[in-house]
């Protein structure tokens, strides 16, 4: 039960990063506290699982996925968000307005009953390890996570875009005098953080199953992961999730009447000791 | 000299002044059906369900029951009882309906039963809450589906005898519905020599289910009575680990339920299931049932909708006692209770004085047949009560099915 419960914890890690990668871009980059990221997760995944279902590739289905929630999140950030920069309380609230109109949209697409694609090919059959069974598509999952963050890394930190971006948070009106395009930074940032997000619902619809009531189910765990881990802060994206995987699968394991208090305890221990979570930048 | 044609004409005429006022009294002032259905949310694809089941009925019917015109108003609950009650009292007050059918969830019907009760409103429920026909019997309900643990009393039956489980671990969500239908296998099955060393309850919302089947242990089956979308992520985790076809599952009436069967791949092969509605009865009114919802939605029907259509059967049978004569609640809510439906997509089935229905309950396999998952029933228990096989009086003395009503004696 224990090496399974831990290889458990590792894929479920994995998949939380997927989900909050996105979330942690757009929140510690643009400071935009976007209550539509659970939308994203479950729209991309309503997409990507109906095309899997018709026999279209799973990876082309996912990739299909986050092109709509990419083109959703540029069309809020381009038309809405933009005009409601430096107001948070207004963006909680347009976002969360948008969130629950998603919810009703893909009811009325969907009509309410589940869908779970099958695993995808290849990934069908599991593993015995540590004397249990680890089916292969949850360390696909780990493995995935593990690739977008390297290249989330490289692009954020290492590349000269990722620079211009950072220069864009970090002083606008100077960057804009240097010729840098803020605005469509933003839009890119904006994009890229709703397309992880769908390609994170995508990836866990075999776990998880799409239902109405997936973004209401995981737009909390984006929250305490990137609280946890620090806004902005890739690593700090991905040490969260891997402290929530191990926190949840033992939690529930080990004290099931707390299930929700194991997860959000951390978050508000951290949050008393270090505001700006554990490897979080200062707030500027 | 009066010929026939005139003695023919004058009777005509001596009907029609009869038939007339009760015809145009039915045309100018139909029968109102008010439904609590639920449109958005996560419980929105069961009240989809619901609609589509009334709907067929009376499409069937041509919107008239027993002689008497009816229309339909539907309210959302929104899936919640706040809204469940705001909504029952805008049916009563404001669309002046002569009956509530629904809602869908158990927290649901407890907003409104003590508002129906006051204002004298029959209520034909879809929805459990064990004790609204137990402990605190509401006059104005009858429910002709089935009570939380009525069908989970017979699964329990079934696994003792027939599958010879001994040890079994239960696995549902933490809240009442699932409290109901586990505690209920629970009774039984102790009681006739087995034993639980088990109890699991993931949140209603839980992302992942299997840091909870690691914990199912050595059990030679499980039990669960998962709803809505959660059989679907319980049976993948389930596969996942690796448990399937070596610890075999059992369900209450919504884990494996015919309308969710579409969702499901091979891992719900084997799962058996008991409830109160079996897509594959042979009644008259079933395959007419079937036929229309295939046509109409292009679904195979669950208990969801097949609750309503017999909700809908209910409100003709009470009208057509009263001879159209709905006027009078307390001979309505008499006649409903009174009623002995020989026809209907359950079976024949009557209601005890708790107002709670005596009907057949079906254990099914699921099976892959000609490529798609079908439930195959493989055996009925005729007439089972709320009660079980219990003394009512005896029952009624104990507390109410809850997490931990009965103890469990035998975990490890």
């Amino acid at each position: 039960m224990w090496s399974l419960l831990t290889i458990n914890s590792i894929s479920f890690g994995g998949l939380l990063f997927l989900l909050s990668a996105g979330f942690s871009l757009i929140f510690g980059l643009m400071r935009i506290p976007n209550l539509m990221h659970g939308s994203f997760f479950m729209l991309g995944a309503y997409v990507g699982a109906s095309l899997a279902q018709r026999g279209y590739d799973f990876w082309l289905a996912a990739l299909a996925g986050a092109g709509v929630t990419l083109i959703v999140g540029g069309l809020v950030e381009r038309v809405l968000l933009r005009r409601l920069a430096g107001q948070p309380l207004a963006q909680v609230l347009l976002t969360l307005g948008l969130s629950f109109i998603v919810a009703d949209l893909c009811l009325m697409i969907w009509t309410g009953d589940p869908i779970q694609p099958g695993t995808p090919a290849g990934l069908r059959s599991s593993v015995a390890a540590l004397g249990t069974t680890v089916p292969l598509y949850r360390l696909a999952v780990v493995v995935l996570a593990v690739a977008v963050a390297a290249a989330l890394w490289l692009l954020i930190e290492h590349s000269r875009l990722g620079a211009m971006i950072r220069a864009g948070v970090d002083d606008a009106p100077i960057a804009r005098a240097m010729g840098i395009r803020v605005s469509s930074l933003f839009t890119f940032v904006f994009c890229l953080g709703a397309g992880l997000a769908g390609f994170a619902g995508v990836v866990g619809s075999p776990i998880l199953s799409v239902y109405p009531g997936l973004d209401a189910d995981m737009l909390p765990l984006a929250l305490i992961v990137v609280i946890l881990g620090g806004a902005g802060s890739l690593v700090g994206a991905l040490l969260g999730s891997l402290l929530i995987g191990f926190l949840y699968n033992f939690g529930q394991a080990m004290l099931p009447d707390l299930s929700y208090v194991i997860l959000f305890l951390p978050m508000l221990i951290v949050l008393l000791v270090r505001p700006q979570g554990l490897l979080g930048r200062v707030a500027l | 000299m009066t010929t026939r044609r005139q003695i023919l004409k004058g009777g005509l005429a001596a009907g029609a002044v009869v038939a007339m006022p009760a015809v145009l009294r039915a045309q100018a002032e139909p029968f109102r059906i008010g439904l609590l259905t639920v449109r958005t949310g996560p419980l929105a694809q069961g009240g989809l369900q619901m609609e589509q089941g009334l709907a067929t009925f009376l499409k069937e019917k041509g919107s008239t029951l027993a002689g008497r015109a009816v229309e339909l108003i539907a309210a959302d609950t929104g899936g919640n009882p706040a809204g469940a009650r705001t909504k029952a009292q805008e049916l009563v007050e404001r669309n002046k309906v002569g009956v509530i059918l629904g809602p869908l969830a158990a927290f649901e019907l407890l907003a409104v039963t003590d508002y129906v009760r006051a204002r004298k409103v029959p209520l034909i429920s879809l929805a459990a809450a064990e004790d609204v026909t137990q402990r605190h019997v509401n006059p104005w309900v009858v429910r002709p589906a089935a009570s939380s643990g009525q069908c989970s009393h017979v699964m329990a039956d079934y696994a003792l005898k027939e599958m010879h489980l001994k040890r079994v671990a239960t696995i549902s969500e933490d809240f009442a519905f699932g409290y109901e239908q586990v505690s209920a296998f629970q009774r039984v099955f102790e009681d006739e020599g087995g034993k639980v060393v088990r109890k699991l309850w993931p949140p209603l919302n839980a992302p992942d289910f299997t840091p909870f089947i690691a914990q199912i242990g050595q059990v030679d089956g499980v039990f669960t009575g998962f709803a809505g979308s959660n059989p679907l992520k319980f049976l993948r985790a389930y596969a996942d680990v690796g448990l399937k076809g070596k610890v075999p599952v059992t369900g209450g009436w919504t884990a494996f339920d015919d309308a969710l069967l579409k969702s499901f791949g091979d891992e719900a092969v084997g799962a058996y299931s008991s409830t109160f509605y079996t897509s594959d009865y042979g009644s008259d009114s079933n395959k007419r049932f079937v036929a229309a919802m295939d046509k109409d939605y292009g679904v195979v029907p669950g208990a969801y909708s097949a609750g309503m259509y017999i909700a809908g059967q209910c409100v003709e049978g009470a009208i057509a006692k009263l001879g159209g004569k709905t006027d009078d609640k307390d001979a309505f809510m008499a006649a409903l209770k009174g009623l002995s439906l020989t026809d209907t997509p359950r079976g024949p089935f009557t209601f005890d004085t708790y107002g709670n229905v005596v009907g057949d309950v079906f254990v099914r396999r699921c099976e892959r047949q000609g490529g798609k998952l079908v439930n195959a029933t493989v055996k009925t228990y005729e007439k089972v009560s709320q009660f079980w096989t219990y003394d009512p009086a005896t029952f009624l003395k104990e507390p109410v099915y809850a997490k931990d009503s009965p103890p469990a004696k035998n975990l490890e």
